[in-house]
């Protein structure tokens, strides 16, 4: 197993850097959405869930497929920013903390509601391997976090259209906005306050950010995770 | 700011910030003050399970350009449904690319440091207001008239970086919260997926403007809808037309 592979169950720490009432806030949000996404759940169990055989995580289909893509890239996101953390870069200010912090709360948070709200239909835990991220250096480890966060937020954009569930659209749509504020987060920690936030590099002459559809972002994440993950029935 | 007391004093806060003035705005955002109402559905977060509750009298205050029947207006074989959708994103975007146009044009607002932030988010809003116009065709509804003082509250919206950041973080997140408020009314459309992409740019603006204010770029790990008549009640000041 390379250095730098774990898995990615441990959990992080809060963001301490939020107010007590809005984490509080979050926290009753979260158990709600859970608790709701749950009920709505038994629909899609008629649906083939995700299967491991020969090693090789399939993700099903339909919207439990969609939901398990998701809680794999949330995964990917959780255990990297985790890993960051136990690993400051050199030149690891009290403002990145306060950014990186949150943001891993948020990918830790994302990755637990999925896993409650999966349950037994989801995908095992994802063995990771960021051996090609220089931990030392800031320049290596935002820019991983970009790649990771432009690729989140195109993902769930292009995942919207293949949800069949109005209410798993809306829980998606809750966190996607997140990962774009977390996308800008990272891009202006490495260009301040220029254009790069949302730069001409994600959105277009329309103004539209990217929708990509797993078969474009798997490949794009297969460098970072050990566990062949197959989605053979998702476009 | 910070409240080690939970939950019960959110509301007070609301009430509290909601009388503040322009130059001593102390939040990421007025959302949760523009509307009472709106303040207690955001902190209590309810409004995603219980959609229906309390909206309808805010409808009723919604601006008259607004409230054009959709059942006129089949723009390009475009469902009525999707029609309402395309036509209440088109307003918001005329407020952002016009309140972003006149700050840029104002001389000695927005410090040159922080310009390439706002010319880049004019960039955005201005073509938005594009996509939705041809989106629509014929449909298209002209912008309204803008008050951006927020009839007489915001004075200085133009004169004072602070209170024009405030608003326009204000704008930012409201505008994620409208699209993700929509976006179940696009389902199994084409253009659900386009809505998500400029959904998800507003998100990039929401945090970078937070970040200008010296905030963080978020509340948490998710992010709230609102509905249509919430996102007009907390716009309807800034309507010059409406109510």
């Amino acid at each position: 197993m390379p250095a730098h592979t774990h898995s990615v169950s441990e959990t992080g720490p809060e963001d301490a850097a939020r107010p007590r009432r809005t984490f509080l806030r979050s926290a009753a949000l979260l158990a709600a959405s859970t608790a709701f996404l749950e009920l709505n759940l038994a629909e899609a169990f008629a649906q083939r869930g995700a299967t491991l055989a020969g090693g090789v995580v399939d993700l099903g289909q339909g919207d439990l497929a969609v939901l398990n893509y998701a809680y794999a890239l949330e995964q990917l996101e959780a255990a990297f920013y985790t890993q960051v953390l136990q690993r400051p870069y050199r030149g690891f200010n009290a403002a990145d903390e306060q950014s990186l912090t949150g943001i891993q709360s948020h990918e830790v948070a994302h990755r637990e509601f999925f896993r409650s709200a999966l349950g037994g239909n989801a995908i095992p835990d994802l063995q990771v391997d960021f051996g090609r991220v220089n931990f030392a250096s800031r320049p290596s480890v935002l820019g991983t976090a970009r790649t990771f966060e432009d690729l989140g937020v195109a993902a769930y954009n292009g995942a919207g259209q293949l949800l069949r569930n109005p209410d798993f659209l809306a829980k998606a749509g809750s966190i996607v906005s997140v990962e774009a504020r977390h996308a800008a987060t990272i891009r202006d920690m490495l260009n301040p306050y220029s254009a790069a936030f949302a730069g001409n590099d994600v959105v277009d002459a329309n103004g539209l950010d990217r929708a990509l559809v797993p078969s474009q972002v798997l490949p794009k994440v297969v460098p970072f995770v050990l566990t062949p993950v197959s989605a053979s029935q998702l476009p | 700011m910070i409240d080690p007391t939970p939950l019960a004093p959110v509301i007070e806060d609301a009430a509290m910030t909601a009388s503040i003035t322009a130059g001593t705005l102390d939040a990421p955002t007025l959302i949760e003050t523009l509307d009472p109402d709106l303040a207690s559905r955001l902190t209590s977060r309810r409004g995603l399970f219980t959609r229906a509750a309390g909206t309808l009298g805010a409808l009723a205050s919604a601006p008259t350009v607004l409230a054009v029947a959709s059942s006129e207006a089949f723009a390009q074989g475009l469902p009525g449904q999707v029609v309402d959708v395309l036509r209440f994103a088109l307003t918001l975007e005329y407020l952002e690319a016009e309140f972003y146009r006149t700050a840029l044009a104002t001389r000695g607002l927005i410090p040159a440091r922080y310009r390439p932030v706002f010319a880049q988010l004019a960039r955005h809003e201005t073509a938005h207001v594009r996509l939705l116009q041809g989106a629509l065709g014929p449909a298209a509804i002209p912008s309204p008239v803008f008050d951006f003082t927020g009839r007489g509250k915001y004075p200085d919206v133009f004169a004072n970086f602070d209170t024009f950041t405030t608003l326009s973080s204000t704008f930012e997140d409201l505008g994620v919260a409208a699209y993700k408020g929509q976006a179940g009314n696009l389902q199994g459309t084409p253009l659900l997926t386009t809505a998500l992409q400029v959904h998800s740019v507003e998100a990039r603006h929401a945090a970078e403007v937070r970040r200008v204010r010296g905030y963080v770029g978020w509340d948490g790990a998710f992010d709230a809808p609102l509905t249509k008549a919430q996102v007009l009640a907390a716009a309807a000041p800034f309507l010059a037309g409406g109510v």
